[in-house]
């Protein structure tokens, strides 16, 4: 009798509980810009998933600190979702009721459920540097916003550096390169450009997959000690990173001759190894650690002096915070632009920040004015370019910290466009979209 | 007082063989699902329906799928994830590779093609038991994400591996409001309740439940092992398969394998056994503690944190949310084994003697 007293009361305050927190839902602020923020500060990702986060949040309360967007303060709420697709389209949904500027998932699965979804709700989904490849094409996909570099972009830049070092694309025959992916959407975005690659320069490509979430990787290496490929691409995400390159050294791969996306390049993944993985390369979407930036000592100074720092301060500047920074950066300036055209000091809507985004054009003194000298380079977005700019460098791990080359790259236009236009109509016809013609565009 | 079935006299055979032979909980349940079809569109908002209420009724249809085999007839299954995907990626299939083909049509016929699945992955039950019969249905999980994974045909060759259903159209209704989502969900998962309390309280279901108390027995009195196990496994298989279309079609939209793998596997055998072992209700109940309550606490604790002014970060409510959802199953399971669906009983039976317990 005891048992059910207590299971009956517990059941109904349940309920009156819950409907108490739905209904929480149901007024928005009014005065401030809302960013949602989907985070996986938990579970198999967390090590990487906790800086990004902590560098987007830390962004805009830095952007608070500074008097907001024009004088429009920016609200935030975190919704875990640890790096599961369907937990991460719950926080969409229950985030989007408040008045959501933008979604970034930090996930390409869940940008995947959520393209279908943002064109219904009027929200855009900015995924820098994630996300699907073909997106970039605006017309097709109105409302996803890859800004700053897509896998296919990465890919392209890889194999473009590889024939840098061998000494031009025609050296690259009979090449065995070898891709270790994530066995996700993320991991095989890079697949269709490397297969085109492979066609045009006649390497040779292996595709290797790692289950999620990649501490299984034995058997991937053996094979790469049989087959001995030239190069190695490694597109992991979180613990796999860590233990590929422990893997290579274990079966004397030399990391040289390795390199990782910019998911695969931050400190979480090359700490543990340490001098393991010294002369490893990864990408770097432009930035690569940044400790000495301005916005990094503003930050220290505005938000973390002030005890209002999200992480750790030793944390501020790394890779992946660098990454987590200019993503609310590029989403608060897509904010300030809309501004421009719908109202100063307004709040912005979704679909208002999305011409914001669109129109987006970020030149250097712009950037250096925010303190990314050094950090960044020009983003101009257009409705048929939702990217904005594709520089990439190729930074090296020296065994305590990462240093930047000094090449710029830029993916090989002609290839990639071609490529994004027939993946766009391809998936413009199966979802019987049409696309935006020009005139539509300038709306 | 008012739950007593005195004076509800049964003259004919079909009254006696009603599914609900006491009126009031006839009405009970036609009440609830009135309620279901008529009041919950007025009453719930979007989030309702695409967060808790669509995927609670999916889940629900497959843990009636797995209820049926593990419950009724006692074969341990920890394949029930793969015979999801096989009924989505089968479902998707039909549906683009045919021209024409009606969407209902699709979801049954991945049904069927999960159905023959699990007749193939149901023969170890014949040789093995128990736990030995959980690992070889594990194969079945495996096998199936290997196939989402590699063949790219299955996945109609997307580079990505992810596939995505561009509208729902029934006859000329094009769903994709949340309402009408949930609505398209409801009908299902009412139909196929009532198919799977049929199915259990006729032959076919006292077969499986003799195989399940004792299958020697069984046996002896003639009843085909063979025939038995693997009828439920077809059509606990079918069941679930038409769960995954709905996943992947109606809830998902787009999905990939990892939307089916072997964590959903276990989510779905611990809905059944928190919910009730052999028991149609109990589907709903262990449903709605997995799906409901984990997305509850993690809402519930940042709110009762500011109640008093404590700002509990996001790791912090994750962690607490495994820690209570944890100890919330062990507590049930040492309380009643028997699982939500007996508590339910119980109530019903104390109901009967109020305000008189004797």
């Amino acid at each position: 009798m005891k048992f059910r007293a207590l299971a009956l009361a517990a059941a109904i305050s349940a309920v009156g509980l819950t409907s108490a927190t739905v209904s929480t839902s149901a007024y928005a602020q009014a005065k401030e810009q809302f960013f949602p923020v989907l985070v996986y500060r938990t579970g198999a990702y967390a090590a990487n998933g906790n800086p990004w986060a902590n560098g987007y949040v830390d962004y805009l309360k830095l952007v608070n600190a500074k008097g907001g967007v024009n004088g429009v303060k920016i609200s935030f709420e975190e919704c875990e979702f640890g790096y599961a697709t369907d937990r991460g389209v719950e926080c969409y949904e229950r985030l989007k009721g408040k008045g959501a500027t933008v979604f970034q998932p930090l996930s390409t699965g869940v940008t995947f459920a959520l393209t279908d979804k943002a064109p219904v709700d009027k929200i855009p989904l900015v995924t820098a540097g994630y996300g699907r490849s073909e997106s970039q094409d605006g017309s097709v996909f109105a409302w996803n916003f890859p800004l700053l570099g897509t896998y296919w972009v990465g890919a392209d830049v890889a194999i473009q550096h590889l024939a840098k070092q061998a000494g031009g694309l025609d050296k690259l025959k009979g090449k065995k390169i070898a891709l270790v992916y994530h066995d996700s959407p993320f991991g095989k975005e890079p697949i269709p450009l490397l297969q085109e690659r492979a066609k045009l320069h006649g390497f040779d490509l292996q595709l290797l997959p790692v289950a999620h979430p990649g501490v299984e990787q034995k058997a991937t290496w053996l094979q790469i000690r049989q087959s001995r490929p030239d190069n190695v691409l490694l597109w992991g995400w979180g613990v796999m990173n860590s233990t590929a390159l422990k893997e290579a050294q274990a079966t004397g791969y030399a990391r040289e001759k390795m390199i990782g996306i910019w998911w695969a390049g931050a400190e979480p993944d090359v700490k543990d190894v340490g001098a393991g993985a010294k002369g490893y390369n990864a990408l770097a979407l432009q930035h690569s650690a940044e400790p000495n930036s301005k916005v990094v000592k503003d930050m220290l100074e505005l938000v973390h002096a002030k005890g209002q720092g999200t992480g750790a301060k030793e944390e501020v500047g790394s890779v992946l915070y660098m990454r987590g920074l200019i993503s609310a950066m590029v989403a608060v300036e897509g904010v300030r632009k809309a501004q421009e055209r719908y109202g100063k000091g307004k709040v912005m809507t979704g679909e208002q920040t999305r011409w914001g985004l669109e129109n987006l054009n970020l030149d250097q003194k712009t950037l250096d004015g925010m303190g990314f000298a050094g950090v960044m380079r020009p983003v101009q977005t257009s409705c048929l370019d939702h990217m904005g700019a594709s520089w990439v460098r190729i930074q090296t791990w020296d065994g305590s910290k990462w240093v930047p080359g000094n090449d710029w790259y830029q993916a090989d236009e002609k290839l990639l466009r071609g490529m994004v236009l027939n993946a766009s109509r391809k998936y413009a016809e199966e979802k019987k979209l049409t696309p935006r013609t020009p005139e539509q565009c300038k709306q | 007082m008012f739950y007593r079935e005195n004076g509800q006299f049964k003259t004919t055979y079909a009254a006696d063989q009603q599914i609900f032979t006491i009126a009031q909980d006839k009405w009970f349940v036609l009440g609830v699902i009135a309620f279901a079809f008529l009041v919950v569109p007025m009453l719930a908002d979007e989030y309702m329906f695409r967060a808790i209420l669509i995927p609670f009724l999916i889940l629900s249809l497959a843990a009636l799928g797995v209820n049926l085999l593990v419950g009724y007839c006692g074969q341990i299954t920890l394949g029930a994830g793969a015979f999801m995907a096989v009924g989505a990626y089968a479902a998707y299939n039909f549906l683009i590779r045919i021209d024409g083909m009606p969407l209902i049509a699709a979801l049954l016929l991945g049904g069927l093609v999960s159905a023959g699945m699990g007749i193939l992955f149901g023969i170890p039950s014949l040789r093995v038991r128990g736990l030995y019969l959980a690992v070889a249905t594990l194969a079945a999980q495996f096998f199936c994400d290997w196939a989402f994974l590699r063949i790219k045909w299955f996945t109609n060759d997307s580079a990505s591996g992810s596939v995505s259903i561009s509208e729902l159209n029934v006859f000329g209704w094009i769903i994709d409001s949340p309402t009408e989502k949930y609505l398209f969900c409801l009908a299902f998962i009412v139909l196929f309740a009532i198919i799977g309390k049929n199915l259990t309280r006729a032959t076919i279901g006292r077969q499986w439940m003799a195989i399940r108390d004792m299958d020697v027995a069984a046996e002896v009195i003639g009843i085909r092992p063979m025939y038995a196990k693997l009828s439920a496994f077809a059509v606990s298989s079918f069941f679930v398969g038409v769960a995954g279309a709905l996943w992947g079609f109606v809830h998902l939209g787009s999905w990939e394998p990892a939307a089916f793998s072997v964590d959903r596997s276990f989510q779905l055998l611990f809905m059944v056994i928190i919910g009730g072992l052999g028991s149609i209700l109990g589907s709903f109940f262990g449903a709605a503690f997995i799906v409901v309550l984990p997305i509850f606490l993690n809402q519930f604790l940042p709110a009762l944190g500011s109640l008093f002014g404590i700002a509990i970060s996001t790791a912090a409510v994750s962690h607490a949310e495994l820690i209570i959802f944890g100890s919330l199953i062990v507590f049930f399971l040492i309380v009643e084994p028997h699982g939500l669906a007996r508590l339910w009983a119980i109530a019903k039976e104390k109901l009967r003697l109020w305000p008189f317990p004797h």
